[in-house]
């Protein structure tokens, strides 16, 4: 069956990863008007950026502990982590964490 | 003349030192900012310049890099050289070894945390998985050392391609004699003081294992206190601590030419990790742990730093170079076998890794 792409998510890229996405700040991805699970859309993203995905998540596909994906500004750890279904039109914003010395 | 280069793998990031009499040294660096670089190898078989490093990012993860222009440029395996099969249900932490094979010119060797061992056939652009060792009934029961639980030691034989010997914090040495197929412990005689049972099987938490040059059935190792001599593969282990200040520390070198010459680093106790008396130094041996010298010419008195596994090494030149890094970022250098040292680098951050080579 042919999915019908309604729209598209745009993905920020913090400024640090931003060589392995080809130097772009924004990322978009075309979804169906059902929206995709963060999960889904991270496996489309490694088909073209794979090193940068990497930094996202590991190979058994966990979140790294310090890195945080807020969909249209919610932190997806306080929700359904990467199974949050993200619809056309929202914003993902790739945010690591505060720490360090 | 030929080109020395020494490559220091620090807490946040990669320095390069190059220099045409190892007197004087430009640094380049730093490559990979606020990565830390725990394992760097040095390949110049067959005529190659590689360099291949594991980094590490406390935000963005564990990866395997490679540049074939001294560090000019890097290329990264685009899914990982490194990446644990799906079935192991296990993800990369860090690349504690990258060790090339004496035997093969292609082959790479690298060892990780969580502990596995990995082939490379491809000069270290894709690893497979060592499955005999990975699925050891012992792997379990290995533990995490302070700095993690890894295979941090990876001794390929330079007689035998079927002969390897591993060691990791905590587990102790394990060898294979049928090319990685099975594997067997060899830690009889280190003893695990920290253990109820002071002589495991395993458990042993050995710091590092260097091969002797001259005779390659013939290992040391620096364990979480104790220093030993195997003359047998690792089949069987006996203390050469006699004559050393403390026998405690993280690493042992052996020279890369002369047999029977080693060095350790000494820190005064796992519950005092300085050197002895305040003094860096290091302690060598011409007759394979029989009788130690300290060399501490050139080295800073008074200092509390330490010297961890792989903050040492020596170059490949007939006349060995000797290499210190410290946690507070200093790295010395010695050409007359550690008689003497100069001052490398300073103020860097704290040395993890320090790999010499002199170029083809």
């Amino acid at each position: 069956m042919t999915r019908t792409v309604t729209g598209e998510v745009r993905l920020r890229i913090p400024g640090v990863l931003r060589d392995l996405a080809g130097g772009a700040g924004e990322l978009r991805v075309a979804v169906d008007e059902a929206g995709v699970p963060l999960d889904q859309l991270l496996s489309a993203l490694s088909d073209s950026w794979p090193e940068l995905v990497r930094r996202l998540r590991d190979e058994t596909g966990a979140l790294r502990r310090h890195v945080n994906l807020f969909v249209d500004g919610e932190d997806v750890r306080r929700g359904s982590g990467l199974q949050t279904v993200v619809m056309p039109g929202a914003v993902v914003h790739v945010l690591p964490s505060v720490a360090g010395g | 003349m030929t080109q020395t280069l020494v490559a220091i793998g620090t807490r946040k990031g990669l320095w390069l030192a190059h220099s045409s009499d190892r007197r004087s040294w430009a640094l380049d660096g730093p490559h990979f900012l606020m990565h830390e670089v725990p394992s760097i190898g040095i390949d110049t078989r067959a005529g190659r310049r590689r360099l291949l490093v594991g980094t590490r990012s406390e935000h963005w993860g564990p990866t395997v890099l490679h540049s074939d222009d001294l560090g000019s440029t890097w290329e990264e395996t685009p899914h990982g050289a490194i990446q644990f099969p799906e079935k192991t249900g296990a993800a990369l932490e860090r690349v504690w070894q990258i060790v090339a094979d004496p035997t093969d010119d292609d082959v790479v060797w690298a060892g990780t945390e969580p502990h596995a061992l990995w082939r490379s056939a491809d000069g270290g652009q894709s690893f497979s998985l060592v499955q005999g060792l990975w699925d050891h009934p012992h792997r379990t029961e290995w533990g995490e050392g302070f700095g993690g639980g890894a295979i941090h030691t990876v001794l390929p034989d330079p007689q035998d391609p079927a002969s390897m010997v591993v060691a990791m914090s905590t587990g102790g040495v394990y060898t294979t004699g049928d090319g990685g197929k099975s594997w067997s412990p060899a830690n009889k005689g280190i003893k695990a003081p920290y253990n109820p049972d002071p002589w495991p099987e395993f458990g042993q938490c050995v710091h590092k294992v260097a091969r002797d040059s001259s005779t390659p059935t013939r290992l040391y190792a620096q364990n979480h206190h104790g220093v030993y001599r195997s003359d047998d593969r690792g089949q069987t282990w006996t203390s050469i601590a006699d004559g050393l200040p403390t026998d405690f520390g993280f690493t042992v070198l052996a020279h890369p030419s002369h047999g029977d010459e080693l060095w350790v680093v000494p820190v005064v106790a796992d519950g005092e990790r300085i050197p002895p008396e305040a003094e860096l130094q290091l302690q060598h041996s011409t007759d394979a742990g029989g009788t130690w010298q300290k060399q501490s010419n050139g080295l800073p008195h008074p200092s509390y730093t330490c010297v961890l596994r792989d903050a040492a090494a020596i170059d490949d030149h007939h006349e060995a170079g000797v290499y210190v890094g410290t946690r507070n970022g200093d790295v010395f250098v010695s050409i007359d076998a550690g008689r003497s040292f100069e001052r490398l680098a300073e103020q860097l951050p704290d040395v993890l890794c320090v790999r010499a080579a002199a170029l083809p």
